[in-house]
């Protein structure tokens, strides 16, 4: 094939040819910009997967007891997504698990990025909260799921101040490093404008320290959904979790890996949502 | 307006094993009210120290600056700032970033909106009111500073190498565009330059500081910045006066270079 032929945009796009810009390097291995999505190679992929559930299936590889039949499995959905799984809706299962999700991050927002603000801008705010912060931290959520079902029972403020605790010290660092990363000759600039201590808070730290939550509540989201799933295993008769573990009383091992792809999926869907959300509200991050 | 009495600052820093270091030494400046002045040193001579001093920033360990009559105990918005770069507001537009002084004084939208727009003309910005300001070059984001400085009206403008992290191309245009402000806003002007060019071309008065400890070397008055205003700027420079000048600054600065190197050697032997 001739060097100077152009290749086709679908082959671009499929990541079989490079686009216009790195087909002119001669340098590529080590240069991470030369690397494309592979696009074609991501499709393969999830393919080869499908097709060896099929085979699976068509030839009855597996025993359904480990691992279910795709179309056993599309039966099933079709199933539970119509009549519900044990008496709640499969949009109720996730959409509590959702709202689950959201009130913790949303109350751990509202608690920690004043915190993280405190402890960013006041030596007294430091000190009183740096060793707390510090001790939680490293304290996987999960670990917390005793201790709360001991003081709040298993209903569903349980389950959101959890998810709270699990946001609370993401945001409050997230927010504490925001404040932090402020530039001196901003807020010196600021200043020499006439503005106050409040204007400066306001105008100048809060939007400077923007990006910095904004990464944190991608965080954040991450790992309630995580902890959201352990804690419904542990205690709930609603949401994803709770629903793949009744699933798993009852053998239902099709059900058990709906749950798991669904779980998956949202999780994915959340990012990107995030990415989208991030890219729309804070096109200024990383350009200070 | 006023122009500002730098009176007998002292700067000492004690250092954490006990010793000291004297960033400013007994440095007095008298400007007057529309003087452009440019002050020119090596690295370590306490240029950057004093300006903040005098924005207010700093507090001195002896002397003190004062502004028609009254003492500097912090920042004001009487005293404006042009800083090197990355002092912009890159949340905002270019148009908000020019009226933040304004907004924050709490002046109505509509006399903002109308000074933004005078300001960008002046600054060559027509046009580029709703640009954020990280699409901009560092030359354009040093006329949105030099914009917004303006547009708070400050009687003193100080610039801490306000063109130090421009192309040589960019920096000569801008130039002669601070050039221009002064003279057409008739602002007390104090900067602050590592280019001995500069320092010529924008100080009406030229004030050459020297390191350990930092303090006032020579004072010149130059012609340069009102020729400047007649003539072509690359004429001014081209000019004999101009030349001479620049070379005996240029050597006077390159024996402290000189000297800081001896007594670096001698210290170390």
């Amino acid at each position: 094939m001739d060097d100077k032929t152009k290749p086709s945009d679908l082959s671009v796009w499929l990541g079989l040819a490079d686009n216009t810009f790195t087909r002119q390097k001669t340098v590529k291995f080590g240069d991470a910009t030369a690397v494309n999505s592979g696009r074609f190679y991501s499709i393969l992929a999830v393919a080869a997967c499908l097709a060896a559930w099929i085979v699976a299936s068509v030839f009855e590889l597996v025993e359904p007891f480990y691992w279910p039949s795709i179309d056993g499995t599309w039966d099933r959905l079709v199933k539970i997504a119509g009549e519900g799984f044990r008496n709640v809706a499969l949009w109720d299962h996730i959409g509590i698990s959702v709202y689950r999700v959201l009130s913790g991050v949303f109350y751990g927002t509202l608690v920690g990025v004043p915190l993280g603000f405190a402890m960013g801008l006041s030596s007294t705010g430091r000190g009183l909260f740096d060793p707390i912060v510090e001790f939680m931290r490293p304290i996987p959520p999960l670990a917390l799921i005793p201790l709360v079902i001991l003081w709040f029972g298993i209903d569903e403020f349980a389950k959101i101040f959890l998810l709270f605790l699990a946001s609370l010290f993401i945001m409050t660092i997230a927010a504490r490093a925001g404040v932090s990363s402020v530039r001196i000759s901003k807020v010196h600039a600021a200043y020499s404008l006439g503005a106050s201590k409040l204007q400066i808070l306001r105008h100048v730290i809060l939007p400077n320290a923007l990006p910095e939550i904004f990464t944190g509540l991608r965080t954040s989201m991450g790992v309630c959904w995580g902890t959201v799933v352990a804690a419904e295993l542990v205690a709930a008769d609603r949401g994803l979790g709770s629903m793949i573990m009744i699933a798993k009383n009852f053998l239902q091992t099709d059900t058990v890996v709906i749950g798991i792809i669904i779980i998956g999926l949202i999780g994915y869907i959340i990012e990107l949502i995030m990415r989208r959300l991030e890219r729309w509200l804070i096109p200024w991050k990383g350009k200070g | 307006m006023a122009g500002i009495a730098i009176d007998g600052i002292s700067m000492v820093y004690t250092l954490p094993g006990g010793g000291e270091v004297h960033a400013l030494n007994d440095v007095s400046i008298d400007v007057d009210q529309g003087e452009i002045v440019s002050i020119l040193g090596p690295s370590g001579c306490g240029k950057t120290t004093l300006l903040n001093i005098i924005a207010g920033f700093l507090s001195p360990t002896a002397g003190e600056v004062r502004m028609g009559g009254t003492r500097v105990e912090g920042p004001g918005a009487e005293r404006g700032m042009v800083f090197q770069q990355g002092a912009l507001f890159e949340w905002l537009t270019v148009a908000r970033n020019v009226a933040f002084g304004p907004r924050m004084a709490g002046s109505p939208v509509a006399e903002a909106t109308e000074k933004v727009e005078r300001l960008l003309t002046t600054v060559g910005l027509q046009g580029f009111g709703d640009k954020p300001v990280y699409q901009l070059s560092g030359g354009m984001q040093q006329r949105v500073a030099l914009a917004r400085c303006l547009a708070n009206d400050p009687d003193v403008i100080l610039m801490d190498e306000p063109l130090g992290a421009l192309d040589a191309l960019t920096r000569e245009k801008m130039q002669n565009l601070v050039l221009k402000l002064w003279k057409d806003t008739g602002k007390t002007i104090l900067l602050i330059t590592h280019s001995v060019e500069e320092a010529l071309f924008l100080g009406e008065r030229l004030i050459v500081m020297a390191p350990r400890p930092g303090r006032i070397e020579r004072e010149f008055r130059l012609p340069f910045p009102e020729q400047a205003l007649s003539q072509p700027a690359r004429e001014v420079k081209a000019g004999p006066d101009f030349v001479a000048t620049r070379e005996e600054v240029l050597s006077m600065i390159w024996n402290m270079e000189e000297e800081i190197m001896g007594q670096a050697e001698a210290d170390q032997g």
